[in-house]
């Protein structure tokens, strides 16, 4: 094995009680491909941010071609030929993207900007990346920027890229061409730490998977003698076969019907265009897509939170086909006062569903405050079902009156998914219902979703792992640049058919 | 392999979120600031006028507090201070920047001093009720025009608010120039000095117990309705997010427009209690700046209605004290402004101390 | 014509002393930090300027002019700064709320300036009114081009200070649009996350901002006490009122630096009509007087009606950065 680029020793970091990563060492080799294994909140991207200069470890060493070193900034870091790929791009929407890749570099130097587009471009040449030097932040696609802050990393001369979950708001031929590149810049002698969850992306593209668990280090295996089992039973600490129930639906009616849902931006742009779908009580029906092409839009259209063109129609049936609501032009209000009973957890938690300063009683009551004909607010019954909620769904929490905000991620989802069920919804809508949680309380949201669809509950799941929700759904609806590119069948379609779907007419139009 | 962080250049110190301090450290970090403000402030107005720190705040404590009449001056200006806070206490817990105090204070104290003007043949009974109800009305349009076009347009309201002080500002003006008593004198005078129609009366022999009964009853009804009413909820749903708020089903910009009212409405009251309960005139200075450091009293305060309260004192405190140095030493009494800033600065300092906590490099030997 | 020409030049005078305020401020929010202290640290740039001459004038013979306008510039520059260093530690360091630590500046800073504009005399030991004859006269010499007909008159006839404004407008546009440092400096406004982790040092980026901003506004101060009152002093609150426009200004320029130039002098134009208007009795000047706020309060409406991508303020404008949050 060749020498060690980077070498972690019992490295820690605490957020207030909270241990993100304890006592970890760590070696990473020159030219190597490493894989950071973990489930969601098992410490991976804060020891990343750790070697980039994001955080300071509150105990522990580094060391850099066997020598200890401080990182006190992103700028140490990249002077010790670091470079991070933040999950959240760390780009300036309103710059170009040649401005983007100076930002910090030689403050004294004059800003040539036909001089920098020719550096750009001889980076793009070097790896096989596309990129319009002029265009800005704000006109790219996803893909586009973290292809931007790949190329920002290696111009600043890193010899280790830690790339934040790369893959999560990929495509399936996009994730592919990602992996190319990181074999190209393998060949060019550097070397690659990825941050994944997905156990077959570990096993298509590393050499050396490591692996923590609760912030805690767990071991280190080669990919060659590596599989899904074996990797599972480390990243969780026990062995385990997890899978997601798909129970038949039984008892189908129609609950909703979508027809022509066009949306607009402030600047005119579609958001939507002409999405038409029919949705019936105990299905779960799947929405799949890249990130930001209307999965949004989408459901908030229907809870009475988007203004939809005329001509848009989203029809809610209460018992019979006969009995249809129009929901187009309600507010959410007007559409709870109709006897709708409509549930959304939407994808920004603290953001739209709770609010992160109240507790967990004020956060029940936010949906029904209004209740009761009195001036006073009424805090009985939903201090009896915040304490519910607590005790059947396992939140920790220090107590009913902590703001929200101080919970953790998966207990945050608790909180919104318990109060949005607990109003026995005829229409369940989530959006990212698992991002950012660990694998138990994502299983623990699926059998949620189960027993509501059980129930007879239409759900419409927006989700971005294509594996869950092809073992989930049962209908997939695949949204493409906020077009409806096909509704299909959960139990028949495979990946790779979505992926075309999500990316591929899209481009075939384009060559038009 | 020893675990000793290596120190030589590991950053001195380093700031670490901290969340959930008790409430009584959170007071007790509070009153330190305040005290080690006082002390510094003690040495400052030491330097320029030669009176040692302790017989300062002697000065101080006679000025503010000395006799009767400089009791109720302070008290006076305390209530003030605080209704203008209690007024703004909405607004900025739906973080709506409500800037415009100085303006809205202003437009109740001209409809307040016009009402005085020009009936003042009117009984008690029926002018003060008039003034009080037509006063809180044009506080609330001055108010309204900014929240209308912040709820529709997004239009950004802290400048807005701000621009409508210095209309206001224009307006006084106009008036005090229309309403000019004498002549050429430029200012408005005292205005129904013979009969004291629409004058605050006096209950219980006391000249400003309206001013902190008023206060008061508001200071009730504010805790109140921030607490435990369904548009109090509303407010702080929409304060810490409009999206949320949106989802929830709440009109946002409804709850925007009828929180500015009433925070409007609170202002303009308040200019009519400074001229039927404090100057019996108007001018451009009627509000004086109270409606700025309303804004910071609220802020500090959490819009609490008893904080509210204490801050606005010993703002009072510090105002009437500085003045007394001043007139003492010859000087003016822009004094107290400099010391309310620097204290005022140190309580904003504080907020740090509560909020975050400093980690220090590690002595060599500590290790780990 | 003459009283259109004398109208242009009230409006120069009075834009100057805004213009001042106003890209010191463009380069403050630029860091991404709203200060509403712009009028406290117009009025400690005034006083400090005021001060420091008044006791080199009282203390010296036959005072020099040239040093007389560097010192008054120096300390200006010097207490504002102060001022400015004040708000970034509150702000910055402590965290603290920026749109309150601003007030708060504001509230200190007048005190201060009318605290010791005020008592000058009686600290000083002297009685007579407060006058800086000297500093005033070199402030205020114009050149001999001033002697050109109506040209002169309208382009000439002013103080240094008046081009000093415009070639800092200009060097300001040139720092934000074409440079590295202005680059990195815009970032930190932006998105402060993201200068971070492209290795610009963002305190120090803002610390440098704020400073050098409070003491471009602190200069608005000091030429509206040595040009526009003569080197005199009034506790009337003027300085306050001009500081509050030159944030208006701002906002009107769509915080371009070279928007400054000619939207100081308009807001010159509209606060001096009154004057030019025949047949307003003196209340109805006061209702006048409104014009600059009033035409604020329109641009601000129609702004915030247009939604363009370049006429935004800074992404992260009012918002604390603390690089460790979760």
């Amino acid at each position: 094995m060749s020498s060690t680029a980077l070498s972690i020793k019992n490295l820690s970091k605490y957020f207030g009680s909270v241990c993100a990563n304890d006592h970890v060492s760590l070696d990473i080799y020159k030219g190597e491909i490493l894989a950071l294994l973990g489930e969601n909140g098992s410490g991976k991207t804060s020891l990343m941010n750790m070697l980039s200069g994001i955080y300071f470890p509150d105990e522990g060493q580094i060391f850099a071609d066997g020598k200890e070193v401080c990182i006190r900034s992103p700028k140490d870091a990249y002077a010790l030929g670091i470079g991070m790929v933040h999950q959240h791009f760390k780009l300036v929407d309103v710059f170009s993207a040649s401005e983007n890749l100076i930002l910090g570099i030689d403050p004294s130097k004059p800003l040539d900007r036909k001089k920098i587009n020719q550096e750009l471009k001889t980076i793009c040449d070097r790896y096989g990346f596309e990129i319009d030097p002029d265009k800005k932040v704000y006109d790219m696609s996803v893909s586009e920027k973290q292809t931007l802050e790949i190329i920002k990393t290696l111009y600043r001369g890193a010899n280790v890229l830690i790339l934040d979950e790369p893959t999560a708001v990929l495509t399936p031929q996009e994730t592919e061409r990602l992996f190319s590149v990181i074999k190209n810049m393998k060949k060019d002698g550097k070397t690659v730490i990825i941050i994944t969850h997905k156990l077959h992306e570990v096993l298509e593209i590393s050499d050396r998977v490591a692996i923590l668990r609760k912030g805690a280090y767990v071991g280190c295996i080669e990919t060659a003698k590596a599989d899904e089992s074996k990797l599972t039973e480390m990243m969780m600490g026990e062995k385990v076969t997890l899978n997601i129930e798909r129970p038949e639906i039984k008892d189908k009616k129609l609950r909703l019907s979508v027809k022509d849902l066009c949306c607009k931006d402030a600047e005119g742009r579609d958001h939507l265009k002409n999405i038409s779908f029919d949705l019936y009580s105990g299905e779960i029906f799947g929405i799949a897509g890249i990130s930001g092409c209307g999965q949004k839009e989408l459901l908030e259209a229907i809870a009475g939170l988007q203004p939809a063109v005329s001509g848009s129609s989203i029809k809610y049936f209460r018992d019979s086909e006969d009995e249809a609501t129009e929901l187009i032009g309600k507010t959410p209000r007007a559409i709870r006062n109709m006897g709708v009973h409509l549930s959304f957890v939407p994808e920004d938690r603290l953001g739209m569903g709770l609010v992160g300063s109240m507790g967990m009683t004020d956060n029940m009551m936010l949906k029904d405050y209004d209740s009761g004909k009195l001036f006073f607010t009424n805090r009985r019954k939903p201090g009896e079902l915040a304490a519910r909620i607590k005790k059947e769904l396992d939140v920790v929490t220090p107590g009913l009156q902590t703001p929200v905000r101080r919970l953790s991620g998966g207990n945050v989802q608790k909180v919104l998914v318990g109060r949005e069920i607990s109003a026995d919804p005829t229409v369940l809508m989530t959006a990212y219902a698992v991002r950012g949680l660990d694998i138990n309380t994502s299983y623990t949201i699926y059998k949620l979703l189960n027993e509501q669809k059980k129930k007879g509950t239409a759900i419409i799941f927006v989700g971005e792992d294509l594996d869950v929700m092809l073992e989930l759904c049962d209908r997939i609806l695949v949204l493409n640049a906020g077009k409806c590119a096909g509704i299909t069948d959960g139990r028949k379609i495979t990946k790779e058919e979505i992926g075309l779907m999500m990316t591929g007419s899209e481009r075939k139009q384009d060559e038009h | 392999m020893s675990t000793e962080i290596k120190t030589e250049k590991a950053p001195f110190v380093r700031v670490v979120k901290q969340e959930g301090m008790p409430f009584s450290k959170r007071v007790v970090v509070r009153i330190c600031f305040v005290l080690i403000a006082l002390v510094v402030c003690g040495f400052l107005i030491n330097a320029i006028t030669s009176y040692d720190p302790v017989s300062v705040y002697t000065i101080m404590f006679e000025g503010a507090f000395g006799n009767a009449r400089r009791t109720w001056a302070t008290v006076r200006e305390m209530m003030m201070l605080a209704l203008i806070a209690i007024g703004l206490a909405p607004a900025f817990k739906m973080k709506f920047w409500n800037i415009g105090a100085e303006g809205q204070i202003l437009i109740g104290g001209i409809i307040s001093a016009g009402c005085m003007i020009y009936l003042s043949a009117c009984p008690a009974h029926v002018l003060l009720p008039l003034m009080f109800v037509l006063s809180a009305a044009g506080g609330a349009a001055w108010a309204l025009l900014p929240a209308i076009f912040k709820a529709r347009f997004n239009t950004n309201e802290t400048l807005f608010t701000l621009m409508m002080n210095y209309v206001a500002i224009q307006l006084t003006s106009f008036f005090v120039a229309h309403w000019e008593n004498p002549k050429g004198s430029n200012t408005v005078g005292i205005i129904n000095s013979a009969n004291q129609a629409g004058w605050f009366p006096e209950v219980f022999g006391q000249k400003y117990f309206i001013n902190v009964a008023l206060t008061l009853v508001f200071a009730i009804f504010m805790f109140i309705y921030l607490r435990y009413t369904k548009h109090g909820f509303e407010i702080s749903v929409v304060g810490n997010s409009e999206n949320t708020a949106r989802y929830a089903g709440m009109n946002v910009s409804r709850i925007m427009i009828r929180t500015m009212l009433l925070s409007g409405a609170i202002c303009g009251i308040a200019g009519f209690m400074a001229v039927s309960g404090a100057s019996h005139t108007i001018s451009t200075s009627t509000a004086g700046g109270r409606g700025f450091t309303a804004i910071i009293v609220a802020w500090l305060a959490k819009f609490d209605s008893a904080t509210m309260l204490l801050i606005s004192l010993l703002i009072a405190f510090l105002n009437s004290g500085a003045t007394e140095i001043a007139s003492k030493c010859k000087l003016n009494d822009y004094a107290s402004d400099m010391i309310i800033g620097i204290i005022l600065f140190f309580i904003l300092a504080s907020e740090f101390f509560i909020n975050y906590r400093l980690v220090f490099r590690k002595k060599e030997k500590g290790g780990v | 014509m003459q009283s259109l020409i004398s109208l242009f030049q009230a409006a120069v005078v009075f834009g100057t002393v805004i213009m001042f305020g106003c890209i010191g401020e463009i380069i403050t929010e630029k860091a991404g930090n709203l200060n509403l202290g712009v009028p406290g640290i117009m009025y400690l740039g005034g006083i400090a300027s005021l001060a420091s001459v008044f006791i080199y004038e009282g203390s010296t013979k036959d005072p020099s002019p040239v040093v007389c306008v560097l010192l008054a510039l120096v300390s200006s520059f010097a207490a504002s700064a102060l001022g400015g260093l004040v708000y970034a530690f509150l702000t910055i360091t402590l965290k603290a709320n920026q749109n309150v630590t601003g007030l708060t500046l504001t509230i200190f800073g007048s005190g201060v300036a009318n605290f010791f504009g005020g008592s000058l005399n009686t600290l000083a030991g002297r009685f007579e009114q407060v006058a800086v004859p000297v500093t005033s006269a070199a402030f205020r010499k114009t050149s001999m081009l001033s002697g050109i007909p109506v040209i002169g008159k309208l382009f000439f006839s002013y103080g240094f200070m008046v081009y000093l404004a415009i070639i800092i407008a200009v060097l300001t546009h040139f720092f934000m649009n074409h440079t590295r440092r202005g680059l990195n400096l815009r970032t930190v406004g932006e998105n402060p996350a993201a200068a971070d982790a492209a290795g610009i040092n963002v305190n120090r980026n803002k610390y440098l901002a704020i400073c050098i901003g409070a003491g471009i506004s602190g200069f608005g101060g000091a030429y509206y006490v040595m040009d526009y009152i003569k080197g005199t002093w009034a506790n009337d609150g003027s300085i306050e009122n001009l500081g509050w426009l030159a944030v208006a200004l701002v906002i009107f320029t769509t915080w371009k630096s070279k928007n400054a130039i000619w939207g100081a002098y308009l807001f010159g134009i509209l606060f001096w009509m009154f004057l030019y208007i025949p047949g307003l009795t003196r209340s109805s000047q006061e209702l006048f007087k409104m014009l600059p706020y009033a035409v604020t309060v329109i641009v601000l409406i129609i702004t915030s009606l247009k939604n363009s991508r370049d006429k935004q303020p800074p992404a992260a404008l009012g918002l604390p950065y603390f690089r460790e949050e979760r």
